[in-house]
């Protein structure tokens, strides 16, 4: 079977300070993968990146057979019809109401006429359960309501690939169960590949097909959801343990974090 | 706020902003849109010193034309104004043409004053009887030196 | 002394790349304007926005400039015996200087404001990155709007800050001061010529780029802030930067252009 994704050898900087270095990764069909990492851990930025974001140092990314570091505005635009995301914070726009958002999409790239574009928009905020919302505007809802519009948003053109970033970040435990179970019926009904980035394991563990472990900047591990609990890793288990990093302390960049000055500029 | 109301109010302010842009340009940037038929006419000056292309042209005080062009006549050393009148504004032939100040340093003007000939002026005449502007250093030196003589 | 050297090079660095992103900005926003299709609704809303909402507070600002003008005018002029030349002055002032620029300002304070914490709080949001990854260029759905509007709506506030300012003038000279009314108008009407303006409204259209290109550029990099700024704090950050840096684009301007057309 062919990779929906394909991350090949991917590199990235911050200005001088290297994020992500040689990132391999390759997301099947009709798969659900999990990217894990604690924060700082470059799962943030490798989500940019796999969106066309950001363009990195070096190393491909192909989405469907093409290689979005190297595609033109216009073919990312095209690509990017073909997949939905549904961000942290629902990302939904404040001066548009909730319906006229998940509506966006069909009115920007579609030719459908006013009534369809309104009932597929209803239809998908129904299956997030939010049927009856449309009116209000974003300042109205709740954390969790937000994401699920957005979320909807993401869904209203049928994408082929999903990406969700931090899928229960911020819910009571209800919510974020009730989001973990949608997530897994729209991979099982609508036959999505979907990938999401999250730092809550409970969740991790119980939709992923798949997981993968960043740190510092590098992918530790990928493997199905017990190879993963059954490695033996240190990080990996200070992690999931919820152990406190014990690095080994650098003394310069321990000073220069405690003084602000630049030792190297000096 | 409706999208009915927003459509007015903004209809309202360009047509309102754009009343004011034509209000300009026309009445005071001379786009010759209400400006009336006119005619023109020279005059020789021996000095202008001070009148400006576009200046006011009165008589009896009310604002007749304005000054079109000022040229020199190299041969005469003499200022050359041309004129342009209010077609409605009839002059005689022997009208006198004189410049004149608003004001201690206010701007120069053209005043005219009727004649009693029966020839009226038409387009591209000539005034012959004019007044030079009249130069406030010159006249206070011509009083001391005269006042000197005696 | 090195650390001097460091810092100087460290920020001139940071101003060409800034100076460098605007630019880039500003080009992309207006080649995305000029393109097919349009967004007359968008459009509509942003001159509405940009314009007619700022009419009123322009009226008031508009009609006391010109009273105060008128008065300061009257009383330089009473001392030369010159009070015919009121209306040309009150005009003249008005049109070449005070119209555009406080226009400008007051669009600024009200409306610039307003686009960079608006653009600010969405990019802070993720809502500019969602509209990318809807494969819908915010150039062209957030910015060219915007962009557009100011140079529209400018212009047409200037004009109405003009008359409503010769109103206050003919208030405070004529109704106040009694100076005749046909010298303050007919005076006006002599002296102002089509090149002032010209000079007025080239000044006008100019600021309303200036306004809207500096305001919404600021918001739209507000992740690209060299010391980092997010969430509520680095947007009310940024959009005093933003105000701060369009007032003085909009002076500096106003002298450049002054100095070109005079």
């Amino acid at each position: 079977m062919d990779a929906v994704i394909q991350v090949t050898d991917l590199v990235t900087h911050y200005g001088q300070r290297r994020i992500l270095d040689g990132i391999e990764l390759s997301v099947l069909p009709r798969e659900i993968l999990v990217i894990m990492g604690g924060s700082g851990s470059g799962k943030s930025t490798f989500l940019r990146h796999l969106l066309g974001l950001k363009k990195p140092s070096s190393g491909t990314i192909r989405i469907l057979g093409q290689d979005i570091t190297g595609l033109s505005r216009k073919q990312l635009y095209a690509l990017r019809k073909q997949i939905g995301v549904a961000f942290q914070g629902g990302a939904l726009f404040g001066s548009l109401t909730v319906g006229e958002n998940v509506e966006l999409p069909l009115r920007e790239h579609t030719r459908l006429d006013e009534d369809t574009i309104r009932i597929m928009a209803r239809m998908k905020l129904e299956m997030m359960n939010l049927s009856g919302f449309d009116t209000l505007m974003p300042s109205e809802l709740s954390g969790g309501m937000l994401k699920r519009a957005g979320l909807a948003r993401a869904l209203v053109m049928d994408p082929r690939i999903l990406f969700f970033d931090e899928p229960s970040a911020g819910l009571d435990p209800v919510v974020a169960a009730e989001l973990d179970e949608l997530i897994l019926k729209l991979r099982d009904t609508l036959g999505m590949t979907i990938v999401v980035v999250t730092h809550e394991l409970e969740s991790a563990f119980k939709i992923a097909d798949r997981i993968t472990v960043l740190d510092q900047g590098r992918l530790v591990i990928t493997g199905t959801v017990d190879e993963v609990r059954a490695t033996d890793n240190e990080r990996v288990q200070d992690l999931f343990n919820r152990r406190p990093r014990n690095d080994a302390v650098d003394r310069d960049a321990y000073l220069h974090r405690l003084t602000g000055y630049r030792h190297d500029a000096l | 706020m409706n999208r009915l109301t927003i459509e007015t109010y903004v209809g309202l302010f360009v047509v309102a902003g754009l009343a004011g842009m034509f209000f300009l340009a026309t009445k005071m940037g001379n786009v010759g849109v209400f400006e009336p038929e006119t005619y023109s006419v020279s005059a020789r000056f021996t000095s202008v010193s001070g009148l400006k292309e576009g200046g006011v042209v009165e008589l009896a005080g009310v604002r007749v034309g304005k000054v079109q062009k000022i040229v020199l006549d190299p041969a005469a050393y003499e200022a050359v104004v041309h004129l342009s009148l209010n077609k409605n504004v009839e002059l005689q032939e022997d009208s006198v043409a004189s410049i004149r100040t608003a004001g201690i340093i206010g701007d120069r003007y053209v005043k005219l004053s009727p004649g009693g000939s029966d020839l009226i002026l038409e387009e591209g005449d000539e005034i012959i009887e004019t007044e030079s502007a009249i130069s406030i250093e010159e006249l206070v030196s011509k009083y001391i030196f005269e006042g000197d003589k005696e | 002394m090195i650390n001097v050297l460091h810092r100087l090079g460290d920020s001139s660095l940071g101003f060409v790349e800034q100076a460098g992103r605007l630019l880039l900005f500003l080009l992309r926003a207006i080649a995305s304007a000029a393109r097919p299709p349009y967004r007359w609704q968008a459009l509509l809303r942003q001159v509405h926005f940009i314009g007619a909402r700022s009419a009123l507070v322009i009226l008031v600002a508009g009609f006391f400039t010109g009273m105060v003008l008128s008065l300061q005018f009257y009383d330089t002029l009473v001392r030369f015996g010159s009070v015919s030349l009121l209306g040309s002055a009150v005009a003249l002032a008005m049109i070449r200087e005070l119209a555009p620029v406080l226009t400008a300002l007051v669009v600024i304070g009200r409306a610039g404001s307003a686009i960079c914490s608006e653009i600010g709080i969405m990019r802070s949001q993720e809502q500019i990155d969602a509209l990318e990854c809807m494969a819908v260029d915010p150039y062209r759905y957030l910015l060219a709007p915007k962009l557009v509007a100011g140079v529209i709506s400018v212009p047409l506030l200037t004009s109405l800050f003009i008359m409503i300012g010769i109103v206050g003038g003919w208030f405070v000279g004529v109704v106040l001061f009694g100076v005749s009314e046909a010298a303050f108008f007919q005076g006006m009407y002599e002296t102002v010529t089509l090149h002032d303006i010209r000079m007025g409204f080239t000044k006008s259209l100019i600021f309303g780029l200036l306004v809207v290109w500096i305001t919404s550029a600021k918001g739209f990099f507000l992740h690209l802030e060299r010391y980092g700024a997010h969430g509520a704090e680095g947007v009310s950050r940024v959009t005093t930067d933003a105000v701060v840096i369009a007032s003085i684009s909009v002076l500096c301007a106003d002298y450049l252009i002054s100095a070109i057309m005079l």
